[in-house]
């Protein structure tokens, strides 16, 4: 195009449309902006028309004015709706390249796990500490002060020979390893103010052969609450209580009379819920009565003033019937294939 | 204790109709608890067959075979099978004679095994049945040949059913009677609870027999010099004598399946009868052969040196402390375990001495468990035996000899009852709706002891209750409580929450325990738990540091005699399980336990001589004994890691697992816990010599605490585990580590002015770990140092030698101002004269 000499109507007319079908014609931001270069840089024909103004006479210089101003308007505008639509379409284009397989992803971390008996404990223990009780430990290898003759085992009385005890050598310094968790019960008891209500969750030792449904090592979850006026109602309310906590609304508990040393009345406590393996049913889940006299006495309490109950569940049978593990030994012999089905919950 | 339910039914009313299953539920709602069912598993056609001719024909195999005809069914009636009256029956037996009587069972019928029967072809003929022995019939071991019926003194019609015959018809409960119910090791004692459990009317046995007349003392004495815990042995000693018993005549079909079903074993007339009434009455009865007898019976002590032979052919060397009953021969029978053989009843007993006493449990328990012979007579002595029963127990005893075996009662016996008074027991009004938290009328606790057989008498306070004969266990007002909450039902107990007092959650070392166990898991560890047994050897290589044996707690009955010991350390079971795992194809592990160790200190004589009594607390200086003998246990947390931490994966190789990953868990369980645990270079026996790092706590007095160690195994001991190796191992004490938690934490305030950052490489001597030239350096560079470091480790060209370049990133920042860069520089200068100082650093040019 040669040199304008005017501020003409069908001059700035023919630039304008000159601009607007190069601006239209581009396809992405490189040729935009050799565009913008070409009609709007200093070397553009609307440019070289500006330049013109300076010779326009005064009379006509707003009328120039106004048509350039104009035309380069139309321009600028139309080259900022070309510059959004290639700004887009290439972030596009390049968002769909960077597309991966998500199922692919590489994992710089591996997976862990709790264990389960682990996890159904704590479970057990918020559900009695969200209730206001406390948890007591004590140690696995015990007196046998605390594991018997405190808890109303008499050294003769054949329940004590029933507990299939591991004892410690030598057999005269009168050490075992805990065969309940029921010495943690003394311990509080000795060590507490009263009022006591505590759960104590942990390992205990009996001396059965590992099989299918029996081990050697296991856990039990005990509690204990000693108080003025407690009964064996207050303590069917507990059970009641911790069975829907754990299993839901549907579970239910029964209570049969039983014998053991260090509850009387004393009764086995079975669980009913109609979800267990097996369908609707009753099973036996660990014993549990009113605090007996003498376990008050062995702590110093007097049991015409304070009453109490106590109960005690095994942790590996809940598991068993809970999340329908069929062997026990699955639970004992490390196989991480176990935790990891849990992962980090029960 | 087996209950068949014929003989239950002579002493409570069954319905008609009730099954086994019925009775189980009907004794667990009182407290019994449910074994078994025993039947015997057999179904007819078996009938009474009269043996018509007995032809025997030698077989080629050596064998004779005997070809029978047998009349199964009267005149010519049909027999129970359908067939015809008389059966052609191949029989291997040859104990019976043409005109005996005998057992048949018909095809169609089946016997235990199973073992359907039916007419097939053997030995040239076809067997139409079979006649049966008392064996294939479930009713005995012998395996001599077939039931004769004759020998049991029957002579039934030929046809009549021998189920209903012999009483095979029957089936037995098996429930397991609790350490307080002695009395329910006895029919008597289960028809009284069953029908406390029904209120079916329940008969005493032990009122339906007549107390035999004795008019000739025979000489007993009880001589009991050291009784235990001051019970004298024998509280009740009956005897009464039997003479003129036939010992050719068979125990009856009836007596033989009652004691098969209650699981005891025929053995003769005599002995089936004294087991019968102890099954009956709870009360274990000795029989003596009166003749082999010389003189009186004497009991007492043994005394040293003393031995037996009891009649089971066992010569045992007696214990001071066991109960003997003696003649002028000497010992002749333990006390309540097991007779002697010197006077045992025998197949020529005519003449019989008849024992029923009550022995201390107590004593007979020690004497059991001490020759472990624990017996049917010692299992309801140790229980406690109604004291009461014994002189009845006799009496029945004399009536069934009198009644089965031709015997005559005989005006020879004794009489020595000491059983003390019985002592009331003082029960409150309301005691037992305050204890059980429901109101029992009046009525309810009256009817309920009495049901149980208690007597009671009206007291200002309420009621003074005397426990029948047979409960010793009933002993207070508690109890009685549970007897009464038991017949009233338990299923009306009400269910009350109790509120409990305000509680403080959980402590802060369960808290972190919890945490560093979710923290570990988190972080890609998976929580086992290994048994606490291990070996010797393993816990001393994992015991001390420097090696050496470790004082340890040793199991006096272990399970596993490769592993007596009970664990020092977490590691060998974790090492064992990774093992497994690795046996079972899973290579990649990281695996931790938490859990107590058992930590003995040396030269400390752990327990207790004397164990003080129950049901007293002890005083605070024998508590403290106690406790001060039960070795030291703290918890531990152990890590293990194998095989690789990140495997293959596209655009990622795999990361093998090392002593950093064991470093790593440490710091995810000082994270946890909130304590620093800090790492320098150590040594142990068990792990690699430069791949080792000891773990220690700064304590508020600036001294170090070594709480563990991580780093790798020493890759022979890794192969003595059957391990690959490369082992990564941590383990840290996390008692001693949350014993430092919960500090207080002092917040500093959160600087904002801008940082200053800057790399700083030091050349230093390759063995100065780099965690001392980074400390010497954050020394020398004081407060304005915020962060730093370790981003290189650097050695090869450029590089002496024996020495390393380290590079730190740094960043600085001041409280008030923006740092200038000059001010970062003097600042890290100043860390690098420490550092040249400490260890001869120069910055790398």
């Amino acid at each position: 195009m040669s040199d304008p000499t005017e501020i003409s109507e069908p001059v700035v007319s023919a630039a304008v449309d000159a601009a607007l079908a190069a601006i239209a014609a581009a396809n992405d931001s490189a040729a935009l902006k050799t565009v913008r270069t070409e009609h709007t840089g200093e070397a553009s024909p609307l440019a070289r028309l500006n330049a013109l103004m300076r010779s326009v006479p005064g009379d006509r210089k707003a009328q120039a004015g106004k048509l350039l101003g104009q035309a380069r308007g139309a321009v600028a505008q139309a080259f900022a709706a070309r510059e959004t639509a290639i700004t887009e379409a290439e972030v596009a284009a390049q968002l769909a390249a960077e597309a991966v397989d998500v199922t692919s992803a590489a994992q710089a971390w591996q997976p862990g796990a709790r264990h389960p008996i682990s996890l159904l404990q704590e479970r057990v223990t918020d559900v009695f500490v969200g209730m206001g009780w406390e948890v007591a430990e004590g140690p696995e290898l015990e007196s046998e002060w605390f594991n018997f003759d405190a808890l109303n085992f008499d050294e003769d009385h054949p329940a004590r020979a029933m507990q299939d005890t591991f004892f410690v050598e030598p057999t005269a310094a009168h050490l075992v390893l805990r065969t309940h968790t029921s010495p943690v019960q003394l311990r509080a008891l000795l060590s507490r103010e009263l009022p006591v209500y505590v759960v104590a969750p942990g390992r205990v030792f009996r001396t059965d052969e590992l099989d299918a449904t029996h081990t050697p090592v296991f856990h039990q979850i005990e509690g204990i609450a000693i108080d003025k006026g407690l009964t064996m109602a207050h303590l069917r309310g507990t059970l009641d209580h911790f069975v829907k906590a754990l299993f839901g609304e549907e579970a239910k508990v029964r209570l049969r009379p039983n014998y053991f040393p260090f509850t009387e009345p004393s009764a086995e406590l079975d669980l009913w819920h109609p979800t267990f393996k097996g369908g609707a049913r009753w099973i036996e889940w660990g014993g549990c009565g009113m605090v007996n006299a003498n376990v008050l006495r062995s702590a110093g309490i007097d049991p015409e003033v304070y009453s109490g109950f106590a109960f005690g569940v095994g942790v590996e049978r809940a598991l068993m019937f809970r999340n329908d593990v069929k062997d026990m030994r699955d639970m004992i012999e490390g196989d991480i294939r176990f935790s990891q089905q849990y992962g980090m919950t029960v | 204790m087996r209950v068949p339910l014929s003989w239950l039914a002579e002493y409570v009313d069954l319905e008609p109709g009730t099954t086994p299953e019925d009775v189980h539920a009907a004794l667990v709602s009182v407290g019994l608890e449910e074994e078994d069912i025993h039947r015997f598993e057999l179904s007819g056609p078996i009938v009474v067959g009269e043996v018509l001719s007995v032809e025997p024909e030698p077989q080629t195999n050596g064998k004779t075979i005997n070809w029978c005809q047998v009349r199964v069914s009267p005149g010519e009636q049909t027999a129970a099978d359908g067939g015809p009256a008389i059966h052609g029956v191949v029989c291997g037996a040859h104990n019976f004679t043409v005109g005996d009587k005998v057992v048949v069972t018909l095809p169609g019928a089946v016997l235990p095994g199973p073992f359907p029967i039916a007419a097939r072809k053997t030995y040239g003929h076809v067997s139409d049945g079979m006649i049966a022995s008392a064996k294939e019939l479930g009713l005995g071991d012998d395996h001599e040949g077939i039931l004769v019926l004759g020998t049991l003194g029957l002579d039934p019609e030929v046809g009549t059913d021998a189920i209903s015959l012999l009483g095979l018809d029957d089936a037995a409960v098996e429930i397991n009677v609790t350490p307080d119910r002695g009395y329910a090791f006895s029919i008597r004692g289960v028809a009284r609870e069953y029908s406390h459990a029904t209120g079916a009317t329940f008969r005493d046995p032990a009122l339906a027999v007549a107390p035999v007349v004795t008019a000739s003392e025979f000489p007993v004495t009880i001589d009991d010099r050291a009784p235990i815990r001051g019970r004298v042995g024998a509280s009740v000693f009956v005897t009464r004598a039997v003479r003129g018993v036939d010992p050719t005549r068979p125990s009856p079909a009836w007596l033989i399946a009652r004691l098969k079903l209650a699981g005891i074993r025929s053995i003769s007339l005599i002995v089936d009868v004294t087991n019968y009434v102890m099954l009956e009455l709870g009360q274990p009865i000795h029989g003596y052969d009166l003749d082999k007898l010389s003189g009186g019976l004497t009991v007492r002590r043994a005394r040293e040196d003393e031995k037996i032979v009891t009649l089971d052919d066992a010569t045992r060397e007696l214990h001071p402390e066991d109960l003997l009953i003696t003649d002028e021969s000497g010992p002749i029978g333990l006390a309540g375990v097991m007779g002697g053989q010197t006077t045992e009843i025998g197949a020529t007993t005519r003449n019989v001495l008849i024992e029923a006493a009550n022995f201390d449990p107590v004593s007979i328990a020690r004497t059991a468990r001490r020759h472990k012979l624990p017996s049917e007579a010692s299992r309801r002595f140790e229980r406690g035996v109604d004291p009461a029963v014994a002189v009845v127990a006799a009496a029945r005893v004399v009536q069934l000899l009198v009644e089965l075996a031709g015997g005559v009662a005989d005006d020879l016996g004794s009489l020595h009852d000491a059983t003390p008074d019985a002592v009331p027991i003082e029960l409150p009004t309301g005691f037992i709706s305050g204890l059980i938290g429901l109101d029992y009328t009046r009525e309810e606790v009256r009817s309920s002891l009495a049901e149980i057989g208690a007597t009671m008498t009206e007291t200002p306070t309420g009621l003074s209750v005397t426990a029948p004969s047979w409960r010793p266990d009933l002993t207070d007002k508690w109890t009685l409580a549970e007897e009464v909450a038991r017949i009233v039902g338990y299923d009306r107990i009400p269910s009350v929450l109790p509120v409990a007092p305000p509680g403080r959650g959980l402590t802060l070392p369960q808290v972190l325990k919890r945490q560093i166990a979710q923290t570990l898991a988190a972080a890609g560890h998976t929580e086992v738990l290994a048994y606490p047994f291990v070996s010797e050897k393993a816990n001393d290589l994992f015991g001390l540091a420097a090696g050496g044996p470790v004082p340890q707690v040793r199991l006096a009955n272990p399970m596993d005699g490769e592993a007596p010991f009970m664990r020092t350390s977490i590691l060998p079971g974790l090492l064992q399980i990774a093992h497994r795992n690795r046996s079972r194809g899973l290579t990649d592990l990281a695996v931790f336990e938490q859990g107590l160790v058992f930590r003995p200190e040396p030269g400390i004589r752990y327990g207790a001589a004397v164990v003080p009594p129950g049901a007293v607390r002890p005083s605070a200086n024998l508590e403290a004994e106690l406790n001060a003998g039960i070795p030291p246990q703290p918890m531990m947390v152990g890590v293990v890691l194998i095989g690789n931490t990140v495997r293959h994966q596209p655009g990622l190789p795999a990361v093998a697992a090392g002593w950093q990953d064991a470093l790593a868990a440490v710091q995810q369980v000082a994270l946890a816990a909130g304590v620093r645990i800090g790492v320098r270079r150590g040594s142990h026996q068990a792990m690699h010599p430069g791949r080792t790092a000891e773990l220690f706590v700064t304590m508020t007095d600036a001294e170090d605490e070594v709480v563990g160690y991580a780093g790798e195994l020493l890759p022979a001991v890794a192969r003595d585990f059957d391990l690959p190796s490369v082992v990564a191992v941590a383990e840290v004490n996390l008692s001693d580590v949350i014993a430092h938690a919960g500090a207080g934490i002092v917040a500093t305030p959160i600087r904002t002015m801008p940082a200053a950052t800057q790399d700083l490489s030091l050349v230093v001597d390759a063995a100065v770990p780099a965690a001392e030239v980074l400390a010497a350096v954050a020394d020398g560079a004081g407060a304005l140092l915020e962060s730093a470091h370790l981003v290189d480790d650097y050695r090869g060209t450029g590089i002496p030698a024996g020495r390393k370049s380290l590079t730190f990133a740094l960043r600085f920042r001041a409280p008030d101002r923006t740092l200038t860069a000059p001010e970062a520089s003097e600042a890290k200068l100043a860390g690098v004269a420490v550092a040249a100082v400490r260890f001869g650093a120069t910055i790398r040019e």
